[in-house]
């Protein structure tokens, strides 16, 4: 943990409140890396969502534990085991799946990959020694000690995930909706789902450095299902949730700051919120719409 | 090796757990709920700490929560069975779902993990590597026991469950028109599925739970077609998993039990993929 800030307060005046968060550079480097990281798992969480791959990426989430234990068992830089343990659990699932035929059949080896690759960080872990004092940290990230080299380092790796989805965004869209008519049209189906297995790996890698492999998911899950509750439209609700993860991440840091609880704990919690009004919106609006066309029109005045 | 207490109480505890979870993990590969399982051996982790912050029991939060997560699954997936598939175009397992619903059950983990630290100072850590890894060889002659009596209600209750279940999870449509209440068949599954969790999590811990669930059920899967054969199949490989495991870490001290027993169940696995690769057993 950082240094505590000499007591901060919470008051009505949100300017000052704002002012008194980014007077701290580890706060500053948070809000930074968070935003950074929240770009690059909003994009690979829509598509994960899309492509109904949410056992795959909670699977290369996992993976940031044994990395991160190996990493500190070989006494190099933890990203490298991050990195390194995400791609080789992507090319595993990658390799599974594209072998398996049944789907069943499919979520059964990803639950295998992740379990062994659970059971490698935990003896890592205890042939290390003393780390199981700091389990706590390697679960749940620690957002607030990101250094200034990270946050270009987190940068970057936003930049590459943004990139990769918008140079193949169109045919991996195409061969996740419908992969019979996709291959038929002589789109590279099994390149294509490996490639972006691989991304969601490079993302994955990013995100759980801040928010340690249980989070992850939290970034990469209820953004993208909180925009794709609001709307059908594509590129409209890849733009909401690269927006709502940015918030999500921001205020949760902001709230942790003024409390004794993780911002990992803040972040999936304001996520979560985030999801649940995305879902009252969806449900509540066709009501409304359908009573504005219905009658006279200060109707829709009135349900507002 | 069985002059010692400590390894026959694991080999008591584990036999049991481990059968439990073949024989379930076999339904739970067949209705493609693996990462429901996943989830409920995550949900294990909060209720554990929940129940440690409120001074309770470990255990009375660890099957409350599981047991608990598990109905949520079932009600809230619209009794989703994956068997039909990605390609024919059925909604495999609402995995959305049951990703909001577990990282918000994650979330109130470290809240409770937060909690736990500030009330006591120190423990919390231990407590949650223990719900997290399991300690097989940490356990007491009466817990053993426990475990093992809860591994054998477990077994009997599929057994009961087991015909009608195997038809509501391969004919779902067909099962409901005669008259097999489905959607009832999967929220009993999953609650059962959730005291295997929990009885698991303390023998091998919630997250290598998956391991055991996983691997021999979707090993024996992959080996033998005929229904009755496979999940026999799937009981025997899980029991010889843990049994392969114990002994395994026994005769090398720095290998934890968990990673053995797990790294058994997935040389389980992989060598059921190089003996019949492809496309597997079943249709």
């Amino acid at each position: 943990m950082p240094a505590e800030p000499p007591a901060p307060e919470l008051s009505w005046n949100l300017a000052h409140d704002v002012a008194q968060v980014l007077e701290y550079h580890f706060m500053v480097n948070a809000l930074l890396g968070g935003g950074a990281v929240a770009v690059a798992a909003a994009l690979a969480g829509w598509m994960m969502l899309v492509r109904r791959e949410a056992f795959a990426g909670h699977t290369l989430g996992m993976m940031a534990f044994p990395g991160a234990a190996a990493a500190a068992l070989a006494g190099v830089a933890a990203a490298w085991g991050y990195l390194s343990f995400c791609a080789a659990g992507a090319l595993a699932i990658g390799a599974l799946a594209a072998r398996g035929r049944a789907w069943r059949e499919e979520t059964a080896g990803i639950g295998v990959v992740q379990a062994f690759a659970l059971a490698l960080g935990f003896l890592f872990v205890s042939l290390y020694g003393g780390v199981l004092g700091d389990l706590e940290g390697l679960l749940f990230g620690n957002l607030l000690g990101v250094s200034d080299g990270q946050v270009a380092e987190l940068a970057a790796v936003a930049l590459a995930v943004a990139l990769a989805l918008f140079a193949a965004g169109r045919p991996l869209l195409f061969a996740s909706v419908d992969p019979h008519a996709a291959g038929a049209a002589g789109v590279p189906v099994g390149r294509l789902s490996a490639g972006f297995l691989l991304v969601l790996g490079l993302a994955v890698a990013a995100t759980s450095q801040v928010t340690g492999p249980l989070l992850v998911f939290a970034l990469l899950v209820m953004p993208a299902a909180a925009a794709q509750a609001l709307t059908t439209r594509p590129l409209a609700s890849l733009a909401a949730s690269v927006a709502i993860a940015l918030g999500v991440v921001w205020v949760g840091l902001g709230l942790s700051y003024f409390s004794v609880y993780p911002p990992g704990f803040y972040v999936a919690a304001v996520a979560f919120a985030a999801y649940v009004l995305a879902r009252i919106l969806a449900a509540v609006r066709p009501r409304l719409a359908a009573r504005g066309r219905g009658s006279r029109p200060p109707a829709v005045v009135e349900a507002l | 090796m069985l002059g010692h207490e400590y390894v026959r109480n694991a080999l008591l505890a584990g036999s049991f757990v481990a059968l439990a979870c073949g024989l379930c993990g076999w339904f739970v590969v067949l209705r493609g709920q693996v990462f429901a399982g996943d989830a409920l051996g995550h949900v294990a982790f909060p209720g554990a700490l929940a129940a440690a912050a409120a001074g309770v029991d470990e255990r009375i939060g660890l099957f409350a929560a599981t047991i608990a997560a598990g109905g949520a699954i079932a009600l809230l997936g619209r009794g989703a069975i994956a068997a039909r598939g990605r390609a024919s175009g059925a909604e495999p397992a609402d995995d959305t779902t049951i990703g909001v619903a577990f990282t918000a059950i994650l979330a109130l983990g470290v809240f409770f993990l937060t909690r736990f630290s500030l009330g006591s100072g120190g423990g919390a850590g231990i407590v949650a590597a223990h719900t997290l890894f399991g300690s097989i060889f940490g356990l007491s002659a009466g817990e053993a026991r426990l475990a093992a009596a809860i591994g054998a209600a477990v077994v009997v209750l599929l057994a009961l469950l087991g015909r009608p279940l195997l038809f509501a999870s391969v004919a779902p449509e067909i099962a409901g028109a005669r008259g097999v209440p489905t959607r009832l068949l999967g929220f009993a599954f999953l609650a059962l599925l959730g005291v295997v969790a929990a009885e698991a999590s303390q023998a091998v811990g919630a997250l290598l739970l998956l391991g055991l669930l996983a691997g021999p059920a979707a090993a024996a899967h992959r080996l033998l077609p005929a229904a009755g054969a496979s999940l026999a199949l799937a009981g025997a490989l899980a029991v010889g998993s843990l049994w392969g495991g114990v002994a395994l870490a026994y005769a090398i001290p720095s290998l934890p039990p968990s990673t053995a027993v797990v790294a058994v169940a997935t040389g389980v696995y992989a060598l059921a993929r190089l003996v019949r690769g492809g496309g597997g057993a079943h249709r």
